[in-house]
């Protein structure tokens, strides 16, 4: 087996995070990482090392210092303004050849996922991808990461031992991101950069970026179908009584009656609100993992048979177009009179 | 002057349909007896994704698969759709790949394979879900990348890539020179259906090419499971959620009644 470029018996016991930023706003993954690795780290009593790139980026070092890190390193330049794989996997590299700890962790953003592929052959090491759980063992300090595959039905436990650093990637939303209470100071370092134009081959020709919906986020979610034949004007009504957010079927995305970035389920998004409503949703296997996560699912379809019913709490057999209209009634009904109590 | 051929070469690969794969609960191994297989659904869209170019400029797709003979049949799927030829990575040795071992096995494919201006792939495997191939692969080749894309072209006269990445409330628009690795966002594109005229000439036999290990001239200790630092310690089915599975009875209004006590109060 070909070696990684450093072995366990030279590793500093050290947790790394990549801290990922997009315009000076942290990545919340980042921060969910911070929160773990703060965690694992005191079990250890390891280090746990932020590692921060871009322009400008001295709030992000104090922010990421309240969530925990006990010391930061930088890479601040304008070449690093945007991302580019280039440049990003150049400084990275570098620093984790000079610094070899022992884990280093990145969350499964597109971005992330890019770099932490590259990384993971640069340093001839593995790499857990996607994961959905951490665990170092006391004893050896070995990374055990869960990982779920086959769409989600099958959960394996991937380790590496004699490679390091044990780099994974982490699904977004899996850990949770714990409040700024950390002291906002400590030991930063700035990492040298030898960057020049030609070294950045990739070229951003054009950058148009905003708020996007997060339905992965998302606390209550009405999911349509066909069933609901094109009508999400009518789930949107629903969902803003609720405080929620409208999800689809890949079916009605491929139509055009609503955004791809609402599409749920195996090749779009998954979910975990506390309520999900699936109307006129048949319960195809790739769909019903986007909603396997919720609390509690609810589901309308007037046929009695639909596999969606397997996967339901509560369920409804009838027309969307009839049982919609008459809960968004119900819902205004009870606001109004629970108003009229105060 | 005349325009150089463009020679694009898709990976594919060819996986167990996930919603029939389960886990012996005793031995802990995965039950693949009876599954049927497919080609990954991300790989049709990085396949339509070159044939849209071959529609566009001409030229060649190739395709680069790593697996067992018993690939083949899928892989005519792909030449069915167009693609001009298979090349199958096919070696015991091979096999227990993680990603370091598998970019290693496929990079050593496009070498061998040579010429090769665009390597696309799907956004990820329905079986791994990894999703860390693409940029691996550019790794090992020592090219550039575009990942996750929903479009792509070509500037021959500079020799670039160009493709659109979806981010964030937004896109981007990105350039790199070429030869370069590309993943092709999940359902960017519908792939094409096959083309049953050409179906009997995709099962020719000269039309796959099957290398081993020897053919590639692959380092031994980078290939299979001697080439992959991670190993599996564990598996085990993902537990399902229990659901209630309860019906509600009555008329639209008295069931709106009931689900609206639900979402209001108990939740």
């Amino acid at each position: 087996m070909v070696a990684s470029h450093y072995n366990p018996s030279e590793e500093q016991k050290a947790i790394w995070i990549y801290l990922e930023q997009e315009s000076g706003v942290l990545e919340n993954v980042s921060l969910e990482l911070l929160a773990k690795g703060r965690q694992m780290a005191d079990q250890m009593e390891w280090r746990l090392i932020g590692l921060i790139l871009g322009n400008k980026t001295g709030d992000l070092v104090e922010q990421a210092f309240t969530h925990g890190a006990d010391e930061i390193r930088v890479a601040d330049h304008p070449l690093l303004e945007n991302y580019t794989i280039d440049a990003y996997a150049r400084l990275v590299y570098q620093a984790i050849l000079v610094a070899k700890p022992s884990v280093f962790l990145l969350g499964a953003t597109p971005n992330g996922r890019d770099l932490a592929g590259r990384l993971a052959v640069r340093l001839r090491t593995g790499l857990n991808a996607d994961c959905t759980g951490l665990r170092l063992e006391p004893e050896s300090g070995v990374l055990v990461s869960e990982v779920s595959g086959f769409g989600g039905g099958v959960l394996a436990l991937i380790e590496m031992r004699s490679h390091r650093p044990q780099m994974a990637t982490v699904r977004p939303g899996v850990f949770e991101v714990s409040p700024p209470n950390y002291d906002p100071t400590g030991e930063t370092i700035h990492i040298p950069i030898d960057l020049t134009e030609d070294m950045i081959h990739t070229r951003v020709v054009e950058k148009v970026s905003g708020e996007q919906v997060d339905l992965s986020r998302a606390a209550l979610l009405v999911a349509g179908g066909r069933g609901v034949e094109g009508n999400f004007k009518l789930l949107g009504n629903l969902a803003n009584l609720l405080d929620g957010e409208v999800g689809a079927t890949r079916p009605p995305v491929d139509e055009g009656h609503i955004q791809r970035e609402r599409q749920i389920g195996q090749t779009g998004v998954v979910c975990s609100p506390k309520v999900a409503i699936c109307c006129g949703i048949s319960g195809a296997f790739h769909f019903v993992v986007g909603v396997e996560k919720a609390e509690t699912v609810i589901a309308i379809n007037t046929d009695p048979a639909a596999p969606i019913f397997e996967f339901a709490d509560y369920n409804v057999v009838g027309d969307v177009h009839e049982i919609v209209p008459a809960l968004i009634e119900a819902i205004r009904e009870r606001k109004n009179s629970s108003e009229t109590n105060l | 002057m005349s325009m150089p051929e463009l020679h694009n070469v898709v990976c594919v690969k060819v996986v167990p349909k996930p919603e029939e794969i389960r886990v012996d609960k005793e031995t802990n191994l995965l039950l693949r007896e009876g599954v049927r297989s497919e080609i990954n659904p991300p790989d049709m869209n990085a396949m339509e994704m070159a044939l849209f170019l071959k529609d566009r400029y001409g030229g060649r797709v190739s395709i680069l698969s790593m697996g067992p003979p018993s690939f083949g049949p899928f892989l005519r799927i792909a030449l069915s759709m167009g693609a001009d030829h298979v090349y199958l990575l096919s070696d015991r040795n091979f096999a227990g790949a993680d990603t370091l071992a598998t970019t290693y096995t496929l990079a050593e494919g496009v070498r061998k394979i040579g010429g090769v201006d665009l390597v696309f792939c799907g956004e990820e495997s329905s079986d791994g879900a990894t999703g860390q191939v693409p940029s691996g692969l550019a790794e090992w080749l020592e090219i550039d990348q575009l990942t996750l894309l929903t479009e792509v072209d070509v500037d021959f006269d500079r020799r670039v890539g160009r493709g659109r990445r979806e981010i964030k409330g937004g896109y981007e628009i990105l350039e790199v020179p070429l030869p370069c690795v590309v993943s092709v966002k999940t359902a960017a594109n519908e792939p094409r259906f096959m083309d049953y005229r050409i179906k009997p000439w995709a099962y020719e036999d000269e039309r796959v090419t099957v290398w081993t290990a020897d053919d590639l001239e692959a380092d031994r200790s980078r290939i299979g499971l001697a080439g992959s630092p991670t190993v599996v310690t564990g598996l085990a089915e993902a537990p399902t959620r229990q659901r209630r599975r309860e019906f509600l009875e009555g008329s639209p209004e008295q069931i709106a009644q009931q689900l609206a006590s639900l979402l209001l109060d108990d939740v």
